[in-house]
């Protein structure tokens, strides 16, 4: 059925662990080469940290799955070295429709801000988003990539996890300091280890169609509550690479999954969705049920869960590969740092920590849209109903409608990595939150300050300092720190310092949108994690504050840490 | 204002205001029940949710909104 994409075929290949006469150690195996697998395994590359990853298929996803990527997962993955591909290949839109019954009720335009790098979001299928990051991890000489090699047993200590594996030639046993599991929703590591991710099944089904349209159809996306060719139920219809248009139909929990998926049967209620003159043609079709649920810890002594393995989520609002790729960076900067004797153990807690509260909020967030989209009881529905009934005429009641929102990195406000705020700023940007992009100039070069960020901690300094000798000293003090840069931001107009006086880099803001993102002043300073995350900020830079902030960020201030 | 008696000064604009406000409370019941007379009761649920939805916008507020949820709930316990 399938013409616009053939799955790669990866190559086994014999690994030397096979034939080792001892039982061969590595620091990090990460189970699952799904995009958080495969996003874990660049995030600890670009860190130094060599892993190895199995899987126990050889291509990519089946199907579209995973369509919508979020602005902040494209900067994670432009931080791996793959969002340009991603970007050149994925649809940007900003257009849609929403339909009750039937009429059209509104459309809209997300009119999206200026002056970043990534879009809000992009729609691509998850094969690609697989395959960019396959060849991406391929080229880092770190990553042993091991297909059609299957886990039958974990055996988890306090000191080192020992899993057994199972390959097309053979057996054999390796063992590692952590192991990260990203082997999906039915996580077969969590059964193994007698672990439960808990929560809501959702009592309904959904048919996922990809249709290739014959002919020109508007790149917008369509939402039907309650139309004609589906009763009571709800309809998505949004435009991916290749021309291929995702259509989801939800189904109720009485349908038959292995009837809805013949084509014989989808056709006619397509053609009744887009119109009698639309010709298309079926690509690919699938029925899925969903859940809402979490593991109450993402990490067993030395195993730590990611993805949809340790939290899944309904669809609406793409949460699930996006919540999942947002877990792994917060665990690779800091499983690199413990390895490497720069941070205590303890500092680990607090992925689990900080992701709870992004499962949390994700799990929220997609709940919400689904009780919007499939209300649970009779009052429910009048609601929904007489809002979108309101929403045709008053722009208010369209806040209200929600077919999913979408996926925002949440805040570590609590976190007891931060630093709480302590002076006056305004703006979004308080200390927890992510960093947020602006274009920015590199000598003569145009860039963007995101791509100056992340893989090591970063002091951000306004320059534009009266006292610039006082300044010079307070960041000689921080020059040596091993896993500390310092980037000066020149404001617009400034002439910048010579670079060899400067123990750092130099940016110019040449637009002002920097001083105008962080609200900079002369002397301003933010203290940026390895996940670019904001860990502290200051209107004075000061080096014993810096000093302190990153002790509290890598852990040495929590309990029991050395 | 902060040892004022008169009713405004315990009218903080971040809580619900249970103290009489109507302009006119008797037109106001009048033409609530006036808008309902016609209708049978699917048509009074719907008039109802809208109405919920229009003034609840208009009010905005999540804390005022909270406070009016709760004291309405606590009235069916």
């Amino acid at each position: 059925m399938q013409k616009t994409y053939t799955n790669p075929v990866y190559d086994y290949r014999r690994s030397p662990d096979q034939d080792a006469t001892s039982t061969p150690h590595h620091p990090v195996i990460i189970v699952g080469a799904g995009p958080c697998g495969l996003a874990a395994a660049l995030d600890l590359a670009l860190q130094g940290i060599p892993s190895v990853i199995v899987d126990d298929n050889n291509t990519v996803s089946v199907g579209s799955r995973a369509i919508c990527f979020a602005k902040r997962t494209l900067e994670i993955m432009d931080r791996y070295g793959c969002g340009e591909r991603m970007l050149a290949k994925g649809i940007t839109w900003q257009r849609g429709k929403v339909f009750f019954q039937q009429e059209q009720v509104y459309e809209f335009d997300l009119l999206p801000e200026d002056h970043h790098k990534i879009p809000a979001f992009i729609n691509l299928q998850q094969y690609y988003f697989e395959e960019y990051l396959v060849d991406r991890v391929n080229e880092f000489a770190e990553i042993d990539l091991r297909w059609k090699t299957r886990v039958t047993e974990v055996a988890t200590g306090e000191d080192q996890t020992s899993i057994s594996l199972t390959t097309p030639d053979g057996d054999y046993r390796i063992t590692c300091d952590y192991l990260l599991v990203a082997d999906g929703a039915n996580s077969k590591i969590r059964d193994m280890l007698g672990l439960e991710s808990k929560g809501q099944v959702f009592q309904d089904r959904f048919l996922i169609a990809d249709v290739v349209m014959k002919a020109d159809f508007p790149t917008e996306r369509w939402f039907w509550f309650d139309p004609p060719f589906n009763p009571g139920q709800s309809a998505l219809l949004h435009r991916q690479a290749d021309d291929v248009w995702r259509i989801d139909l939800q189904l109720g929990w009485d349908a038959d999954p292995e009837e809805e998926k013949k084509e014989e049967n989808i056709r006619p209620r397509l053609q009744q969705m887009l119109g009698d003159e639309v010709e298309f043609e079926l690509e690919w079709a699938s029925v899925y049920t969903f859940q809402c649920r979490k593991m109450d810890n993402f990490i067993r002594d030395r195993v730590i869960f990611m993805g949809d393995a340790a939290h899944q989520v309904s669809p609406f609002g793409a949460r699930g590969a996006n919540g999942g790729v947002q877990t792994v960076e917060n665990l690779a900067w800091k499983v690199a740092r413990v390895l490497r004797g720069e941070a205590p153990p303890q500092l680990l807690q607090t992925y689990n920590d900080e992701r709870q509260h992004g499962a949390d909020e994700n799990i929220r967030n997609s709940t919400r849209s689904t009780d919007f989209i499939s209300p649970k009881n009779h009052i429910s529905r009048v609601f929904r109903d007489e809002t979108l009934k309101l929403a045709k005429n008053y722009p208010f009641a369209r806040s209200l409608v929600n077919s999913g929102r979408l996926s925002l990195p949440c805040a570590y406000t609590d976190s007891p990595l931060i630093t709480p705020e302590q002076d006056d700023f305004a703006g979004p940007l308080c200390p927890g939150t992510v960093a947020r992009d602006a274009p920015c100039q590199i000598g003569t070069e145009p860039g963007w300050l995101l791509n100056q960020l992340g893989n090591r901690f970063v002091l951000l300094v306004d320059l534009g300092m009266p006292r610039a000798d006082d300044l010079k000293q307070e960041l000689q003090a921080l020059a040596d720190l091993p896993d500390l840069d310092i980037i000066g931001v020149c404001p617009a107009g400034m002439e910048q310092p010579a670079a060899a006086d400067f123990p750092g880099l130099l940016i110019s803001d040449s637009s002002g949108v920097i001083a105008e993102r962080y609200d900079l002043q002369p002397g301003s300073s933010y203290l940026l994690r390895p996940d670019q995350v904001v860990a502290a900020r200051w209107r004075d830079c000061s080096a014993s504050n810096v000093k302190q902030a990153l002790r509290k960020a890598l852990g040495f201030e929590l309990e029991n840490a050395a | 204002m902060s040892t004022s008696h008169n009713s405004t000064s315990h009218l903080n604009s971040s809580h619900l205001n249970t103290a009489p406000n109507f302009s006119d409370a008797d037109g106001f019941y009048a033409a609530l029940t006036d808008a309902h007379r016609e209708l049978d009761r699917d048509q009074s649920e719907r008039l109802n949710a809208r109405l919920i939805l229009l003034l609840a916008n208009h009010i905005g507020d999540s804390t005022i909104l909270q406070e009016a949820l709760q004291v309405a709930s606590e009235l069916e316990r």
